[in-house]
């Protein structure tokens, strides 16, 4: 198969994906853009209910059945249109081309399967031309990359730690040896020593299979310290995105952004106390006409409650706010 | 090694069950109003007779020592013999026991094998036609009386269609009828189960971990939602099963079949203790010893059960 190598690994644009249950549509990702390069790190952070998942699961299209429905947009992955193609193509890429981590270790495996049997799935699914042999040797040798001893891959998941349930559930996500990693939210479950050594292990890894990952999280600290660029997402749009330099550097920012930053204590500053976010995450279920931020932005103008901002760009660095406009800088 | 300890540890745990069916049984049996030495002559023996024959069977001692007496026999396997018949108890039971175990096993069968699939399909295809339709399946099986349907069944099968046999035993189609009616209300609950059971399932986030993998639907359901659904339902299956035991009282006087059920209810109607009381206690161990298999199956099904604790 022919493929696109010279462009970006993923590529989404203008996504809409709308939630249908009894009580309310909601409006999940509402015209989302990004790009992703191979083998790169990007972090995806927002607050919970975003649409950090929901991105995710668009693209393996693993949204609640019946609820969950891409309402426009493309994505597309190495030049394929992923909205476009049967379910026997997106099966094959499915742990094979991209894998996901999900955020709790504790309910991603099945309890009444070996851990074993759980990794060696991937590559029963994947790998059909190995011989048995062969597989077990590659999920012995998976299982030893990522910090468990080989000879306990005939446990079952409750025998495991946190921690190591979290290696078990990275093992299977990357013995396929996919090109782009989704994790959502890895650590998140796990307590902050384990939480270290996992992204410790995760980082070692992408260098060594030269997997691009995006990191979904709400732990700025996690992103400065893991990854490339940062995508910041409110209302289930990207609105700002950029290196982790540019973002992190205070100069320019999302008013939204800027309030993230504002929730990290620093340790040279005398501040005493976070400047939290006033109110709440926009309510979902309305569309709003103007900037999703607006009820709660601090710099708020006249324009933000009447129209979208169009992203603003300098270097890469991509921000969508009225502040920054063609006129302003 | 520790599957036979626990296998002991359990059957020991029977002893002290039995004890407390029999004590309960056995004062009430005590109170009530009847002279079994009486029974046994009739009514025209004399007063000197009936003392006799009390003495004989142990009746002049105080109810302590009776009880007593009775356990040591049982610990022997000596149930004694019908005020009745004057057959040996345990005889009669283990006579009358295969049609009822039969009877039982049939009617848990066929529920089973057709209840779990139902209620599995009915929870894949949730709020479909075909889910629905069990959902409304089940409540007629609930809230049918088994004799009612068995009356039922009695009239279509054979009066109308003169397909089967309405009552006796001797073949395997005399097994039919009353093994319907009987699984009629196992089925219902297996449905019912299963499918609570497997919606719980599909939920879970490992079910997604699977199709994340490339697991198609199809083989996420059948290769990590089966299995995690059954956990449950297998005890509801042992439960069902002694269910149908207990139930076979009903369904076998209706359709005249000599098992234990219309054993037990002739025994009560005729006051006739050791039969009660010898029934009661070998259907208490047959219950437990399956209450056993039960959850020794579903540790294998299920590696967090520890038997060990």
């Amino acid at each position: 198969m022919e493929m696109d190598r010279s462009g970006a690994l993923l590529e989404v644009e203008g996504l809409h994906v709308r939630y249908k249950t009894k009580s309310a549509e909601v409006y999940a990702l509402n015209g989302l853009d990004l790009r992703v390069e191979r083998g790169e790190k990007l972090g995806l952070v927002g607050e919970t209910g975003a649409g950090k998942t929901t991105l995710a699961l668009s693209i393996l299209r693993l949204l609640p059945e019946r609820v969950g429905e891409i309402t426009a947009g493309s994505i597309r992955y190495e030049g394929e249109q992923l909205l476009e193609q049967s379910e026997a193509y997106m099966l094959g890429l499915r742990g094979r081309r991209i894998s996901m981590i999900f955020q709790d270790p504790m309910t991603s495996l099945n309890p009444i399967k070996t851990v074993g049997e759980q990794i060696l799935e991937v590559l029963d699914l994947h790998f059909p031309g190995l011989s048995k042999a062969e597989k077990l040797g590659r999920v012995a040798r998976m299982l030893e990359t990522v910090g468990i001893p080989a000879s306990r891959g005939g446990d079952f998941p409750y025998q495991f730690s946190g921690g190591m349930k979290q290696r078990i559930v990275i093992a299977m996500a990357l013995i396929g040896e996919p090109e782009l990693l989704l994790a959502d939210e890895p650590t998140t479950a796990l307590d902050v020593t384990i939480q270290a050594q996992i992204l410790e292990m995760m980082s070692r890894l992408r260098e060594e299979y030269g997997t691009a990952v995006i990191l979904i999280t709400h732990d700025l600290g996690v992103v400065a310290e893991f990854c490339d660029r940062v995508a910041v997402v409110y209302g289930g749009r990207i609105v700002e995105q950029g290196s982790v330099e540019q973002v992190f550097a205070r100069g320019m920012n999302h008013p939204y952004t800027e309030g993230l930053l504002g929730c990290i204590p620093e340790l040279d500053s005398r501040a005493e106390r976070l400047t939290p976010i006033p109110g709440q995450m926009a309510d979902p279920t309305v569309q709003p006409k103007g900037c999703s931020f607006a009820e709660r932005c601090g710099r708020c103008m006249e324009i933000c409650r009447t129209r979208q901002p169009e992203p603003f760009e300098s270097e890469g660095h991509s921000i969508m706010c009225h502040l920054y406009g063609p006129g302003e800088v | 090694m520790y599957l036979v300890k626990y296998t002991i540890k359990r059957l020991l745990m029977l002893i002290p069950v039995i004890l407390g069916v029999t004590l309960i049984l056995y004062f009430v049996l005590e109170l009530s109003p009847s002279n079994p030495a009486l029974q046994i002559l009739g009514a025209d023996a004399s007063a000197e007779q009936i003392a006799a024959l009390e003495h004989e069977m142990g009746l002049d001692q105080p109810i302590i020592v009776q009880y007593v007496r009775y356990i040591l026999g049982v610990l022997r396997l000596d149930f004694g013999s019908s005020w009745v018949s004057g057959y040996d108890v345990l005889d009669t039971f283990m006579l009358r026991l295969p049609d009822t175990l039969m009877l039982a096993f049939t009617a848990t069968l066929w529920a089973v094998a057709l209840g779990i699939p139902i209620g599995i399909y009915a929870a894949v295809k949730q709020y479909g036609v075909f889910d629905y339709g069990s959902m409304v399946l089940t409540m007629l099986l609930f809230s049918m009386p088994s004799f009612w349907l068995a009356i039922l069944c009695q009239i279509l099968f054979c009066l109308v269609l003169h397909w089967l046999p309405a009552t006796g035993v001797g073949s395997l189609r005399h097994f039919i009828l009353p093994a319907l009616v009987l699984g009629a209300n196992t089925l219902a609950s297996m449905i019912r189960m299963s499918r609570t059971s497997m919606l719980d399932v599909l939920r879970q986030d490992y079910i997604r971990t699977a199709r994340a993998k490339g697991a198609s639907k199809a083989a996420a359901i059948v290769h990590h939602a089966v299995g995690n659904s059954l956990v449950p339902v297998i005890t509801q299956i042992g439960i069902s099963f002694a269910g149908c035991i207990g139930g076979a009282v009903v369904t076998e006087s209706i359709f005249t079949i000599p098992g234990l059920g219309s054993m037990l209810i002739n025994a009560v109607k005729a006051r006739d203790v050791p039969v009660v009381m010898g029934t009661v206690i070998l259907v208490a161990i047959i219950v437990g010893v399956i209450n056993l298999v039960v959850d020794l199956v579903c540790a294998k099904v299920d590696p967090r059960i520890d038997l060990a604790a």
